[in-house]
């Protein structure tokens, strides 16, 4: 999918889809949420324009030199639940993170026509492959916790929570789960 | 009395923290390897399969496997016949993780201060293990643990009445808590016994044994193997997807107790289980 994503390619997307990302996608994790949603709540005008974009949770590792980053793998999603609604609604599409969201992040995904979904955790050094670039935009005195922009090419995601409430984890572990 | 340099331990910290973080230890990649072969989820399969390329490419272009390259755990054992010298031993073993984090391209997440904090740039200070032991060398393992999976660790002082039962269970709900959330398939260590610091203490042990190593005490080793096959049935599988592969390993720490207490402690430790161990 290319971005920024077109709202009728988002809803017909469903839970246990894969997903190749393509495209300029936002990174942003726990301070960087922070700051954007009490920005928000002040009134203050944001500095990103976040229509149909995608935010990626992570934080990646430096970049060693030849390589546009380090290792770059999904981060963990619930901490960034108490700020995915404020951002939703200012019209993100789709969200890149692993584990589980809040029943509030999920009806809110329903409310704004957004998917969530994960990449493989711990595979920093595989997913790193796919980022061509990488441009600091926002709070680049955070470090590792900046936002950048990522030019990614066949980034692999699934979805787990999709437009209708499905919730792929759900799913998959009442399938396996015994006793 | 042996002489060790202070110099020395800096230079194996920094050593052993860049290639606990390049390359996945062979007990743990083998580990994943047979999960693979056993895994009934077509998801999990592939979870699996691109996990051990994650491995491949990192070590062969020494990059990190994990972004987290996490808080530096090191665990120092001084020989009672070694003595120290040119230094500060703590400050050597900071110089370490300094050297490793800033000379190796691996991610500074440590900030100074609980809440006031800012990055201390360079993944400084490190959590020091110290135990003196006999002989006159210097133990030391490191264990760069990912903020992911140590979140979902959990501690509880159980009373004596709850029991091995109880324990029990706390270890299923810990891990079954953990879920989606801490990179499964996961090593849990436990700790049984002892007082509330040092229950949390035996759990992070418990992760450095390596896998596949039963605990010598037969009845410490069937609680591992009921632990193990138990945590399995959750159907968390490989990143929470659902699958039979929930755990890779499982060890169990125990110590002698107080008559009023039952301390459990439970680390969780994401599927990229990185540590290393040198001599001095």
């Amino acid at each position: 999918m290319l971005t920024p994503l077109e709202d009728e390619a988002v809803r017909r997307l469903r839970a246990g889809d894969r997903v190749l990302f393509s495209g300029w996608i936002y990174t942003a994790r726990d301070a960087a949420h922070r700051r954007l949603v009490e920005a928000m709540r002040a009134g203050e005008p944001l500095p990103l324009d976040l229509r149909g974009q995608v935010i990626y949770y992570v934080g990646p590792s430096p970049a060693p030199p030849g390589r546009p980053v380090g290792a770059a793998g999904p981060t963990t999603a619930g901490r960034m639940d108490p700020y995915t609604p404020a951002l939703l609604s200012l019209g993100v599409k789709g969200i890149i993170g692993k584990g589980r969201r809040s029943e509030e992040v999920r009806r809110a995904l329903i409310a704004h026509g957004a998917v969530y979904c994960a990449a493989v955790g711990g595979a920093g050094a595989l997913l790193s492959r796919r980022i061509r670039r990488a441009e600091p935009v926002l709070y680049e005195e955070l470090g590792p916790e900046a936002v950048y922009l990522l030019e990614v090419e066949g980034f692999p995601a699934i979805v787990v929570n999709d437009i209708l409430g499905n919730d792929l984890y759900e799913e998959g572990i009442a399938r396996y789960r015994r006793g | 009395m042996r002489e060790i340099h202070v110099d020395r331990v800096k230079e194996e910290v920094a050593r052993l923290l860049r290639e606990a973080n390049y390359e996945l230890p062979p007990d743990v990649a083998a580990a994943l390897e047979e999960a693979r072969a056993r895994e009934e989820s077509p998801v999990g399969r592939q979870v699996l399969e691109e996990l051990a390329e994650n491995a491949r490419i990192a070590r062969e272009e020494r990059i990190p496997l994990c972004q987290d390259t996490g808080f530096a755990v090191v665990f120092l054992e001084v020989g009672q016949d070694v003595h120290l010298v040119g230094g500060s031993l703590t400050e050597a073993v900071n110089a370490g993780v300094r050297d490793a984090y800033v000379g190796g391209y691996l991610r500074k997440s440590i900030l100074d201060h609980p809440w006031l904090g800012t990055n201390t740039g360079d993944n400084t200070p490190a959590v020091i293990h110290t135990e003196i032991v006999p002989g006159d060398r210097v133990r030391v393992r490191v264990l760069p643990k990912g903020g992911g999976s140590e979140n979902k660790s959990a501690l509880a002082m159980l009373r004596p009445a709850d029991g091995l039962e109880g324990a029990k269970a706390f270890v299923l709900e810990t891990v079954r808590r953990a879920g989606p959330d801490a990179c499964p398939p996961f090593v849990v260590g436990v700790g049984i016994g002892g007082t509330f610091d040092l229950v949390a203490y035996l759990a992070k042990k418990a992760i450095l044994r390596p896998l596949g190593h039963h605990h010598p005490r037969p009845e410490v080793a069937e609680l591992e193997r009921e632990l193990y096959h138990e945590i399995q049935k959750l159907g968390i599988g490989p990143q929470g997807l659902g699958g039979r592969v929930t755990a890779l390993w499982v060890a169990v720490e125990i110590f002698p107790r107080h008559i009023a207490s039952f301390p459990v402690a439970v680390n969780i430790q994401c599927h990229s289980a990185r540590s290393k161990e040198g001599l001095i």
